[in-house]
């Protein structure tokens, strides 16, 4: 059983690291790396199970923030600067 | 950033003319797999009914016919009315629709550039692009160099299109990896406190909406 994913904005979360094959529409460049919830945007066809012609359950999907220096560590340009991308539940735990 | 004259950029692939105008080399190689699948499934939609010849052609006149003037419509109206304005941040899906926009299955979300943010739009992924407002993306926003650089230097790549954003102001870089399609809403233009919503929708550019450039000034 998965620990769900606190739903609320500014709940902090990590992209899980994972590397699954197929179609996936979470971006390598953020996986493992924590951002905040910006909003949810309620539920949406798994695009995972989509792009093979299944349906399955509908899934959460969430905008996440990031500061530039999470995502590209020393190298960021600005660090303050920040980067939103919209995130699916089953790719996202908890930070504590 | 490169911008999207390619053809004229590249005369060593595509030959150039005796009189001297670079041409497109004939497409005569073979089909690759996924063009001969898509012509197959074509004929066999249309064999069985399900679509015909004028339709297509019909769907492919209205995507060509949609073009930054509608965003640029909606971002004027907003200018001028801050009651659209509140409901186009809230949801601008509705919000363009009540413009007689079609959205269709599109969730857009406009995002507000003001004195402490720029937003700038990009699909790392592929090419998701607000196509219902802005009509098809700019062939750069499609390159591997536009979708990985905006992540990653995105002050850098605005400087090569020309926008300087003041350190004290934070970059928002928004990655469309999903279901959302994004407009900016840029910054309304000093100087045009007199103008109407049609001559303010001449001021709004493509990029401008993409987060890649500023709208003219008067």
């Amino acid at each position: 059983m998965e620990t769900p994913v606190h739903k609320a904005p500014f709940h902090k979360v990590r992209v899980k690291t994972m590397m699954p094959p197929g179609h996936i529409r979470t971006p390598a460049y953020l996986r493992g790396k924590v951002g905040v919830i910006e909003r949810p945007l309620g539920e949406f066809g798994n695009p995972e199970l989509l792009a093979y012609g299944h349906q399955g359950p509908k899934k959460p999907l969430y905008r996440v923030r990031f500061t530039m220096a999470e995502v590209w560590g020393p190298g960021a340009e600005t660090p303050t600067d920040t980067l939103d991308a919209e995130i699916f539940e089953h790719w996202l735990e908890p930070v504590e | 950033m490169p911008h999207d004259h390619h053809d004229h950029d590249h005369f060593h692939h595509d030959g150039m003319s005796p009189s001297g105008h670079p041409y497109r080399a004939d497409n005569d190689t073979p089909l690759t797999y996924w063009q001969t699948m898509e012509i197959a499934v074509r004929e066999i939609l249309i064999e069985k009914g399900i679509t015909t010849p004028e339709e297509i052609a019909r769907q492919i006149d209205e995507m060509d016919a949609r073009s930054p003037a509608n965003g640029a419509a909606v971002v004027a109206r907003a200018w001028v009315d801050p009651a659209f304005k509140t409901r186009l941040l809230d949801d601008a899906s509705a919000a363009s629709a009540e413009m007689g926009f079609d959205i269709g299955g599109l969730r857009l979300i406009a995002v507000e550039n003001t004195d402490e943010v720029h937003n700038m739009i990009v699909c790392t992924l592929c090419s998701c692009y607000p196509r219902n407002l802005l009509g098809l993306p700019p062939d750069w926003y499609k390159t591997r160099a536009y979708r990985s650089r905006a992540v990653k230097e995105p002050r850098k790549v605005l400087e090569e299109f020309g926008v300087t954003i003041p350190d004290q102001v934070k970059i928002r870089v928004h990655d469309s990896t999903a279901d959302m399609r994004y407009i900016v809403l840029p910054a309304r233009p000093a100087g045009t406190g007199s103008m109407g919503e049609a001559e303010l929708a001449r001021l709004v550019t493509r990029d401008s909406m993409i987060g890649t450039g500023l709208p003219k000034t008067p």
